[in-house]
């Protein structure tokens, strides 16, 4: 790594993500080495050491580009999303999770009880003294903290200002390849960012798009998980076979490969360009094709959707309209009411900052 | 004086441009009552009903929504009003699912002859939603000024004044 100072800076930083982005970017191959040429990496805690308190030490804005992957899910996330805002010309949401909540966001169906209870108390959970984590312990050498757990996690634009967002999970190399090419180019005069608040390393379409299979009149009966079916007609459409496939409101840029794997698609490029609620449009399309006129049958076929929350915000729950389910919002759900107690977080707007 | 006993709730109605709309017209024009905590708004059919007005609806700050159209088999559009069917049933089980409860998002069919059918329903409504209580969805911005939730009552500030 150089240490030359004159490079424009890069970091990169985890909150609530399971490490697959920080992958996504090594994959990039022998593009790492233009990364490499045209940045110092000042701060990447997977792949280098560095503490907070040398990103604090930073002066702000000094670091050129800044991606942030994973959703906020405690007050450290919080912190260190207001902390590298400060310290980065362009703040890019890296990934679903800091786009959309992603599979951590599916959490916000449940109550912090219900989570602990899950984590702490399960079968599968070796646990016989019932032990819960202590937001404070006083220990003898001196009173012991760890971050407060959020009721609800939220999207990286509903705590600080984003200038990009990547989605996907996790965005495809290649996107992330041509990212790269074009902030250094950029860097170089020889190309111009998009406007602030774009959608970057995507296509403009939706998977439907980029999905080779074939589609007629879609009209269908029943609904179907793609494991109970047989044999998959490897040709056709799988939304047509009765598979809930979420093509056709997921944003286009991974080349549909899901689908051509024989697999449906499950979402998580997010809602395609000018969809508020990626949800609602899939509860559009779907109850679009459903080919039947009779309440109770349409019941009878909607029986076949087993999850609809979970199979229309699997990744985008967080940064959908609601965001949460009731229960697991506490109090009268003002940001500080209900926060698990025992930090002090600089205070976020009221309302999120969406840049689409 | 609790919220619940200032409760006024503040229901979205989208309505048809063929049926329900002019049944909330001819229900204007007869001199009916109904309760004036509905907002209609007029779509070309029910079939325009994007899911993601709802959503956005309820997440806004209102706490129902009504969704109305023509009968099934009187679509000005021939089936549209039986897609916003398939919606709504499918919405329903995404909501339940989003602890919301299932009184708070309705459909009514409402030729343009039943003005007085719509006023009964929206009434319904209002009493069940009343009895429910707000729905205060916490992304809402905070209600002032349109009189529809109880805003505390503004105490001039004391100053001390020098004897």
């Amino acid at each position: 790594m150089s240490t030359n100072g004159t490079k424009p800076k890069f970091a990169m930083y985890w909150a609530a993500a399971c490490g697959g982005c920080e992958i996504a970017v090594l994959n990039i191959h022998e593009k790492i080495l233009d990364v490499d040429a045209n940045f110092e990496v000042v701060f990447w805690p997977v792949a280098m050491d560095a503490k907070y308190k040398d990103v604090e030490a930073m002066p702000d804005e000094s670091i050129t580009l800044t991606l942030f992957n994973g959703g906020i899910r405690n007050s450290e996330n919080e912190e260190m999303a207001h902390l590298m805002r400060r310290k980065s010309k362009i703040l890019v949401a890296f990934g679903s999770c800091a786009c959309e909540g992603c599979i951590p966001g599916l959490a916000n169906l449940s109550t912090v009880q219900e989570i602990f209870d899950t984590v702490y108390a399960t079968v599968s959970t070796d646990n016989p003294q019932g032990l819960r984590p202590q937001f404070h312990f006083a220990a003898p050498e001196g009173e012991l903290r760890i971050p407060a757990f959020y009721p609800v996690l939220k999207t990286l634009d509903q705590v600080v200002k984003v200038d990009y967002y990547m989605p996907g999970c996790p965005p495809e190399s290649h996107q992330i390849a041509a990212v790269v090419d074009l902030v250094i180019k950029a860097l170089h005069g020889e190309a111009q960012l998009p406007p602030p608040g774009a959608v970057i390393g995507v296509g403009n379409s939706t998977v439907c798009d980029e999905c080779p299979r074939k589609r007629n009149e879609k009209t269908i009966k029943q609904f179907v998980r793609i494991q109970d079916l047989q044999a998959p007609d490897p040709a056709l459409c799988l939304l047509e076979q009765g598979i809930p496939c979420n093509g056709p409101a997921t944003r286009s840029g991974c080349g549909a490969l899901c689908p051509q794997a024989g697999a449906q698609c499950i979402g998580c490029y997010g809602p395609a360009e000018g969809v508020l609620d990626f949800g609602a449009r899939l509860m559009t399309a779907f109850a679009s094709v459903i080919d039947s006129q009779d309440p109770d049958e349409i019941e009878r076929i909607l029986d076949g959707l087993v999850d609809p929350a979970g199979q229309f915000y699997r990744f985008s729950l967080a940064g959908s309209l609601l965001r949460a389910a009731k229960p697991a919002w506490k109090g009268n759900g003002t940001r500080d009411n209900g926060r698990t107690e025992g930090t002090r977080v600089p205070s976020a707007p009221a309302v999120p900052v969406k840049g689409r | 004086m609790t919220d619940q006993e200032h409760f006024e709730p503040v229901i979205i109605g989208f309505t048809c441009n063929w049926c329900s709309y002019r049944a909330a017209d001819l229900a204007g024009t007869a001199r009916m009552k109904y309760p004036p905590n509905v907002r209609l708004i007029r779509l070309m059919c029910s079939g325009r009903l994007d899911p993601t007005f709802v959503l956005k609806a309820l997440a806004s700050g209102a706490d129902a929504v009504l969704i109305t159209g023509c009968h099934p088999g009187e679509c000005h559009y021939l089936e549209q009003n039986y897609k916003a069917l398939r919606r709504y049933l499918l919405l329903r089980r995404t909501l339940a699912q989003m602890g919301i409860e299932p009184q708070r998002v309705k459909l009514v069919w409402a030729s343009a002859a039943e003005g007085a059918r719509l006023a009964q329903e929206i009434t319904t409504l209002v009493e069940e939603i009343r009895a429910l209580g707000p729905l205060h969805w916490p992304t809402a911005p905070e209600f002032g000024g349109n009189g529809h939730r109880p805003q505390p009552e503004i105490q001039p500030e004391l100053e001390e004044v020098a004897a």
